[in-house]
Formats: structure tokens, C-alpha cells, sequence
């Protein structure tokens, strides 16, 4: 295990160590996910960041037991959430965690809903699935959900239809459902990438109260790292995979050591410098074409012979709770 | 939803106009003097005329028009040229049986189609996928008279299960049910096939949607998933799939009344075509445009019961 340090005195409530997901390309089993271990404690929001197509959202459904079985598997590695073992629990167990101990919104809340079932009653169907409450309990408490949530004359529009709602709204919705079991664990992939920017500030606004508090543990992915300033305690940025750099948020942009990570930020835009955004050359290779040892190989400045052998994850000597996995940056 | 009904109604008023239109211009151009049928070829040139009179076909065709719609208007079918009997008590002495086979063949259609799309979606390129595969193919490919006699030598004649003409003889209900299965099966083949085919591509594409996701990650059961999430969306294409092939419901159901020598109005049209009816031809005509028009409204409503965005609109 890496030396991640809790910052807050609570015990982390997501553990996920060495975790590998493969899927099926082309009838062969690759990974794209590889050997990523991180934790979050409660009140504490953990950011995953990378291009597309790193592995970000296959680390969520990871996590919820949500790969379709015949595309993804989890092929090594070890989950727990709030101190159960999501890879060794069956099904019907991980079935009874989802909603209840560990929630997930998505990015697209305009697909995310059910165009044909009423609001109030998507909201109110973890309660009647996991508290065990008549549908009449459920409603009454998927108002006071709503409210909470800061949807405008909740009352009145809680048998409304999702089509009925704007996109910041529905993202709202999406959030009294995620949190309408009281959830430990929150995953949040991509919430407000669909979103316009005042809206985005005020969902995000909205989250870091709730987990204030409820004491949420929050895995947030997202690809705007101004975000990420603004919300993360810590910072994961994947790359073809990996995980190329773990970081307390205030190390990372004081001192971004990964070249890809260093990419990212250049590539990044900012109010406060007139500098020129930089794109990072080239692209992300597909599963199949990725090479051996370091991923960003094809794309570094910096690369040197022995970027064809993988690696380590490694602390830097300065921060031991900063972890990069370069052979160039890491010594 | 009221308003919506209504709307949906008015909107079919300049439809049915359209095709009483075209039935009238079809009767009318169709080759054949209707008073050589009455009257025989050995009438006189007089008598054709007289008739011809009577039946007020000798008038400007625009004045015929205006008739025959005002008499539509006001539920009147005229009268037959053969029997002199009012069209409307002949029709609606058999329509009970064509609409009660054409409900027992959607309620067939329905009820086995839903479950073996949706089975064989779950499991695709299983067992039940491709037994989906070939009902569906079977059923939309035998032509409904042929399958129909395939139906009656193996059930009726072989195995003696049930009737081989299905005209009750009594008016019990067993009797009536009885007389019923083998028609409706026959007719319901078709349905099965086509609501089998629209459940199973719809409820491929549903499970793979965003909203089914939300489901599971919010701790919902395979099957919860699959009736509630997923099909209650996939209702609107089975609702869509079963509304357009009424039409083509209503006339299988004529062959099959053909064929297991069932009363109905497949009886009396082909009594209508034999004697030259000309008047049955189009009171017939008339009465199932008004059947297509109204199986459409009828789907339209049921649109805005399954599916939430439509009544928007
Ligand atoms: N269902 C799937 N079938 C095949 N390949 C998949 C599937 N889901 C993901 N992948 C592949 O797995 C890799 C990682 O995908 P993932 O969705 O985790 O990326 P991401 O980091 O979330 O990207 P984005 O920012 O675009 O959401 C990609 O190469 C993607 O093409
Ligand atoms: S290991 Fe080599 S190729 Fe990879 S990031 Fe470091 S220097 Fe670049
Ligand atoms: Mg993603």
C-alpha cells in the first residue's frame, strides 16, 4: 500500500487497492485499468482526472459492480466500501450496497432519468428497495429530498416527468436520488461536464455541503482541473490506465511532476496568466496499441531508455505524500 | 388528457373524409354495370333506366357525392342491391365476431410476444432468442389462409381438439371460446411475430440505455430492471408495432374467416364480391375505414398513457 495519508482523522470509507479491470476488445481480454489503489475517507473528495478514455469511469463501475459481464471484469484487486469487500461479494450483495452504502451520479443527466417514470418515484425507489418504506413514505421523503436539493416548489413538481426539468435541474434530481439512503460513498463521473458554468459552481457548490454534512466520502471524476482545484483534497490523474500521479491537491499544482500531468496543466486554461495554452501532442494509443512498460512513452519529452520497462508508483523524496510513476521525475 | 383525446378525434375527421372519398371513386370506377346484375342481361333498355333511377345513379356524380357523404354522416349505409336489407343491420350482425377475433388475435399477440422478446433479449443468442427468431419468421411469412389450413388439419382434423368449422351452434360461452382458439391463434401468430420482433430489438437498445445504469447503481434486481425500467419505454414501440399492423390485422382477419368459415365481414364481403353488391362493397369499405381510423386514435391515445412526453406536445 501506498503511504496515502488520511487527513482528516476518519477511517477511509472507499479502499480500493490494485484493482485491474479488463475488458474485451476484439475478442481479447486487455487491461484498462491497471493496479490503481487509492482511499477516501469520510469528507473527503479524492478527484480522478485524465484525458478520455484513461479508465476514470471503468474505475467507478469497478467500484458499483457495474461492468456489463461479457465487455468488463474486475481481474485483480480488492474493493472495500464502508468495510465490505465489493469484489468477493455476490451479486445480491453487492445489489444491497448500491444505493444504499455506495451511490454514483452520472454525467448526462438528460439519459440518466427514466423518460416514462415520474420523478418522485425515481427517487423514492431506493427507499422502498433498501429501507423497506410503502410507496407513500417514499414520496413524502423524496419531497423533503427534493427540497433539500434546492429544486424550486418541490411539492408541486415531484410527479413530474424528467423531460419537465432544465439539465441543472435534473442534475439535482440525480442528486436526491443518489442521496436518499444516506450514502457513505459518493461517486460522481463527470457531474457537471454537461452543465453550463454558473450551473456547474452551484452543483458543485451543492455537493460540498451535503458532504459537509453527512461526511460523504466523494471519488469526483472530472476532466476540468480548475474543478478540481476548487473541490479535491486529493488528486489522482490516470493516464492510458495508470495511475501516473497521487498527490495532496496543493502539492499537485504547486509542484505537477508527472510530464503528463504537467501537459494537463499547461494545457489548461487560466484567468491569471496570459501564457499560451498548450495542447499535449499526439494522442492517447488505443487498448491494443498501448505500449509496454511506460504508457505516455510515445508522447514524453523526457523519455529515455528505460521507459520501456513500467515504472513504479513511487513517493517522491521531498513529499512522501506525493507519488509519481516516472522513471525521469521520480527519483 | 381530455383535451388531448379530443384533439386526437378532430385531427381524424379530415382523414375519414379523405377515404370515403376514395371509397366512393373506387365503387364507381370499378367496371361492371350493377343493373346487369339486378335485372339480368334479358332486361330492357327502359327497366335499366327505371332502375338506374331508383337507385339514383343516373344523377351528376358531384350530387351522388354529396349524398353518400350526407348519409354517412347521418350512419345510414344505404341498402343492398341484393337482399334490399339495410347494410348497417347486416354489418353489425357480424362485426361482433370480426372484432372479437381481431381482439383475441392483439391479446394473443401481446401476451406471448411481450415476455418472448423481452426473454430473448435478456438472453441473446440463446435458446429463447432463437425460438423468438423463428416464430417471428414463421408468423410473418405464412401467408394467414395458409396457415390457417395447416392449423385446421393438425388441431381440427388430426387431433380433433377443436371444431373444423368454428361457427358456433350454440350461443354458450365455452362454445363461443371453443370456436374461437383456432381462428385467433392463426391470426395471432402474426401479431406475436411482429410485437416478439419490436420487444426484443427494443429491450437490446433500452438495456444498454443511461437510465438502466441509474437502476442498477441504485440497487434495483435484474428483473425490476427489465419490466419496469426498460419496458415501460420499450411500450411505446410495441404500442406504435401493434397500431400499425391493425390495418393489416383487419385483413387477415377476412382470410381467416375464409378459411374456418367464420361469420364475419371477411362472409360478407365475399358475398358482397360474388353477387356484384355494389352498395355492400362500399357500406363494407366505409365501415373499415372507420375501423383503421379509429384502431389509429385508439393508439395515439394509448401513446399518451405510456409515454409521459406525448400529452406534452
Ligand atoms: N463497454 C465498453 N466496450 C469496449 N470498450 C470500452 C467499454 N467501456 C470502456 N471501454 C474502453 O475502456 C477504456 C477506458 O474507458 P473509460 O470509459 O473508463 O474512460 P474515461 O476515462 O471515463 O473517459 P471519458 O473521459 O471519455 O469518460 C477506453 O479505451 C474505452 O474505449
Ligand atoms: S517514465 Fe519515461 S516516458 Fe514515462 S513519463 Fe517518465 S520520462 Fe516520460
Ligand atoms: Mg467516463
Amino acid at each position: 500500500m501506498s503511504a496515502a495519508l488520511v487527513r482528516q482523522s476518519e477511517a477511509p470509507l472507499l479502499q480500493v487497492e490494485g484493482l485491474t479491470t479488463s475488458i474485451r476488445v476484439g475478442g481479447a481480454w486487455r487491461d484498462a485499468v491497471r493496479e490503481v489503489s487509492f482511499t477516501v475517507a469520510g469528507r473527503e473528495t479524492v478527484a480522478l482526472v485524465g484525458e478520455s478514455g484513461c479508465g476514470k469511469s471503468l474505475t467507478a463501475l469497478s467500484i458499483m459492480g457495474l461492468l456489463a459481464a461479457k465487455v468488463g471484469r474486475v481481474s485483480a484487486g480488492r474493493i472495500t466500501v464502508d468495510g465490505v469487500d465489493m469484489v468477493a461479494a455476490s451479486e445480491r450483495q453487492r445489489e444491497a450496497m448500491r444505493g444504499d452504502r455506495v451511490a454514483m451520479i452520472f454525467q448526462e443527466p438528460m439519459t440518466s432519468l427514466n423518460p416514462v417514470l415520474t420523478i418522485g418515484f425515481q427517487i423514492g425507489e431506493a427507499l422502498e428497495r433498501h429501507r423497506g418504506m410503502s410507496r407513500k413514505a417514499a414520496r413524502a421523503r423524496a419531497i423533503e429530498l427534493l427540497e433539500r436539493v434546492r429544486v424550486p416548489s418541490a411539492k408541486a413538481r415531484i410527479d413530474a416527468y424528467p423531460h419537465q426539468f432544465s439539465g441543472g435541474m435534473r442534475q439535482r434530481v440525480m442528486i436526491a436520488m443518489a442521496l436518499a439512503c444516506e450514502p457513505r460513498v459518493l461517486i460522481a463521473d463527470e457531474p457537471t461536464t454537461a452543465l453550463d458554468v454558473t450551473i456547474q459552481a452551484q452543483v458543485l457548490a451543492l455537493l460540498a455541503e451535503l458532504q459537509r454534512e453527512v461526511g460523504l466520502a466523494i471519488l469526483l471524476i472530472t476532466h476540468n482541473l480548475g474543478v478540481v482545484a476548487s473541490v479535491a483534497d486529493r488528486v489522482l490523474v490516470m493516464y492510458g490506465g495508470d495511475v501516473v500521479e497521487n498527490a495532496p491537491v496543493r502539492s499537485f499544482f504547486a509542484r505537477p511532476t508527472h510530464p503528463y500531468s504537467e501537459g494537463l496543466l499547461k494545457a489548461m486554461p487560466r484567468v491569471d496568466s496570459a501564457g499560451e495554452l498548450v495542447a499535449i501532442p499526439g494522442h492517447v494509443p488505443t487498448l491494443p496499441d498501448m505500449p509496454d512498460g511506460c504508457r505516455f512513452q510515445a508522447r514524453c519529452p523526457l523519455r529515455i531508455e528505460r521507459c520501456t520497462e513500467r515504472p513504479p508508483l513511487a513517493p517522491l523524496r521531498a513529499d512522501p505524500a506525493h507519488e509519481v510513476r516516472c522513471w525521469v521525475r521520480a527519483s | 388528457m381530455l383535451g388531448f383525446i379530443l384533439k386526437r378525434l378532430l385531427l381524424a375527421i379530415p382523414t375519414l373524409v379523405a377515404v370515403l372519398t376514395v371509397v366512393f371513386v373506387l365503387v364507381r370506377v370499378v367496371p361492371g354495370d350493377p343493373t346487369l346484375v339486378i335485372l339480368g342481361d334479358q332486361a330492357s333498355g327502359q327497366a335499366r333506366a327505371d332502375l338506374r333511377a331508383k337507385l339514383g345513379i343516373d344523377r351528376p356524380i358531384v350530387v351522388q357525392y354529396a349524398d353518400f357523404l350526407g348519409q354517412v354522416a347521418t350512419g345510414d349505409l344505404g341498402r343492398s342491391l341484393a337482399t334490399n336489407r339495410p347494410i348497417l343491420d347486416d354489418v353489425a350482425h357480424v362485426l361482433p365476431y370480426t372484432i372479437e377475433l381481431t381482439l383475441a388475435a392483439i391479446v394473443i399477440g401481446v401476451a406471448i410476444g411481450v415476455p418472448l422478446g423481452v426473454l430473448a433479449a435478456r438472453r441473446r443468442d440463446g435458446v429463447a432468442d432463437w425460438f423468438a427468431r423463428i416464430v417471428s419468421l414463421l408468423g410473418v411469412s405464412f401467408p394467414a389462409f395458409v396457415s390457417g389450413i395447416l392449423l385446421l388439419i393438425v388441431f381440427a382434423v388430426q387431433l380433433r381438439w377443436f371444431p373444423v368449422i368454428s361457427t358456433p351452434r350454440t350461443s354458450s360461452v365455452g362454445d363461443r371460446l371453443g370456436s374461437l382458439v383456432l381462428p385467433a391463434l392463426n391470426l395471432g401468430l402474426l401479431m406475436v411475430a411482429y410485437v416478439t420482433r419490436v420487444t426484443r430489438s427494443g429491450m437490446l437498445k433500452a438495456l444498454g440505455e443511461d437510465y438502466v445504469r441509474t437502476a442498477r447503481a441504485k440497487g434495483m434486481g435484474g428483473r425490476v430492471v427489465v419490466w419496469r425500467h426498460a419496458l415501460r419505454n420499450v411500450l411505446i414501440p410495441i404500442v406504435t408495432v401493434v397500431g400499425l399492423y391493425l390495418g393489416a390485422l383487419i385483413g387477415n382477419a377476412v382470410l381467416t374467416e375464409i378459411v374456418f368459415n367464420r361469420p364475419g365481414l371477411g362472409k360478407l364481403i365475399v358475398t358482397a364480391l360474388n353477387q356484384r353488391d355494389y352498395n355492400l362493397l362500399q357500406g363494407l369499405m366505409v365501415v373499415a375505414a372507420f375501423g383503421i381510423i379509429l384502431a389509429n386514435v385508439l393508439t395515439d391515445i394509448t401513446y399518451g398513457l405510456v409515454d409521459p412526453r406525448v400529452t406534452a406536445r
